[in-house]
């Protein structure tokens, strides 16, 4: 009896390895990195984790948390309430829907998704925020966003096949 | 899991539960849209929602950015030593100048105080200030705020100034137990009525989440040159008269642009004044329970 519960505690602390790391990533981004012109271009750390846990594990990282993700972000961000809920829930049906599509085999083909993904945040982020202000932001920081989170999106990858592979296989 | 009871609340939950997922996407998408109009229509019960969420993440958010000044300040020192002896010229030869400076200032302060004595002048109350860490810069293409690690308790009231050095940054939007966001002068929701300074010109200076923000509402016949000090005008008691902002940094078609101060992507520690101004931003909400 105790082993399948430790077991079961086991397999719920690695089923938890999506979200945790995106929660992680979510903090991570709000650091101040005293960088010059750094924030406005800060890459969405967020929306990487969610890219890729909406490919390789819908399962673990449901639209709800998603959501709730998106909800913290804005919360903590400043963001008008609900601007990365919406944007990352979009993403997270995106993927899944086209998730043949997104599914590929070699890393390029991945990359090349994300691109399309991050551009349609960014262009999806902007109509908002537009709409928001009633009137026409500049679309160059949110342009600039997308290109520095598509140049790193690499080396977050890697970060994620390392955890997908150290807890949820096997 | 399934859920075990029984009965109605089975009957109207299963179907709920399937539409539920079915319509999932949707739901959520309807939920967020639902969030940005609450958050237009009742700000204050979204300030709130927020100020508590940021409150419980601060240590956190704390921990985190220690590592981080760490590494700034080592870059910076390393730097520091490579232009050790440029750097000291010039500190010397500012020096100089200041020390004239400090003459100047000591005579007009005399002379100001014997003027004062003359007109029975009632001076400004004094500031007090409190001093809080910035905790978090978060990446937001669209917003310029800060979070820092001072809140209610520590005397923080909604509508007070932030300063860096001697320059003005930005204002607290927001009041938790012990954080508080600070908007940026840059963002393009921050206004604040200035004016030039040796001009004597008034204007708004209005962010637009660039780095320069801009100054609206100056006559059209106003000249502004490069290099004029732009200072808080004190118009609508919002702040006192006289905090330095900016200098205007260019006078073209695009607007007359001002160069901030404070170097505002570097901002480790910030100021936040308390002008104890009768009837200003500090006494709006006067001491709000914290439920």
């Amino acid at each position: 009896m105790t082993v399948t519960l430790w077991q079961r505690l086991d397999k719920t602390g690695r089923n938890l390895a999506p979200f945790a790391v995106t929660v992680m990533l979510l903090l991570l981004g709000m650091v101040p990195l005293q960088i010059p012109s750094y924030t406005e271009i800060a890459p969405a750390l967020t929306l990487m984790a969610v890219y890729y846990w909406a490919i390789h594990r819908p399962d673990l990282l449901r639209p709800g948390a998603v959501f709730a993700l998106g909800l913290l972000q804005d919360l903590l961000s400043g963001a008008p309430l609900g601007l990365n809920a919406l944007t990352l829930v979009c993403v997270h049906w995106t993927v899944l829907t086209q998730r043949r599509f997104f599914l590929a085999n070699t890393f390029a083909l991945m990359w090349v998704g994300f691109a399309l993904i991050v551009l349609g945040a960014a262009v999806l982020q902007w109509l908002v925020v537009c709409a928001l202000s009633a009137s026409a932001v500049p679309f160059n920081a949110p342009f600039f966003q997308a290109l520095l989170t598509l140049a790193l999106f690499p080396v977050f990858a890697w970060l994620f096949i390392r955890v997908h592979r150290a807890f949820l296989q096997g | 899991m399934k859920p075990r009871t029984s009965g109605s609340v089975v009957r109207l939950a299963a179907p709920l539960r399937a539409l539920a997922q079915r319509f999932s996407f949707l739901l959520l998408v309807a939920a967020s849209v639902a969030l940005m109009m609450v958050g237009k229509v009742d700000p204050a019960f979204v300030d709130t929602a927020r100020s508590r969420v940021t409150d419980a993440f601060a240590p956190i958010l704390d921990a985190l950015s220690r590592p981080a000044a760490t590494a700034a300040r080592v870059i910076e020192s390393v730097v520091d030593v490579q232009n050790v002896y440029e750097e000291n010229q010039r500190l010397k030869a500012e020096n100089a100048r200041l020390t004239q400076w400090r003459q100047a200032a000591l005579r007009l302060e005399a002379e100001n105080n014997s003027l004062r004595s003359v007109l029975r002048y009632k001076p400004d109350p004094a500031a007090s200030y409190i001093t809080a860490r910035v905790i978090a810069a978060p990446g937001a293409t669209f917003f310029r705020t800060l979070v820092v690690t001072a809140g209610r308790r520590d005397g923080v009231r909604k509508g007070q100034a932030a300063l860096a050095g001697s320059g003005m940054v930005g204002r607290v939007v927001e009041v938790g137990e012990w954080s508080s966001r600070v908007l940026l002068i840059t963002d393009i929701n921050a206004r604040v009525p200035v004016v030039l300074e040796s001009s004597r010109q008034r204007a708004l200076l209005a962010g637009d989440n660039s780095d320069q923000p801009k100054l609206i509402y100056l006559p059209p016949d106003a000249v502004a040159t490069v290099g004029e000090r732009v200072v808080t005008s004190g118009h609508g008691g919002a702040y006192p008269p006289g905090i330095p902002i900016g200098v205007v940094a260019s006078v073209g078609e695009r607007g007359v642009r001002v160069q901030p101060i404070a170097d505002l992507s570097r901002l480790e520690h910030l100021r936040l004044v308390d002008f104890g101004l009768p009837g200003g931003p500090g006494e709006v909400e006067p001491h709000r329970d914290w439920k």
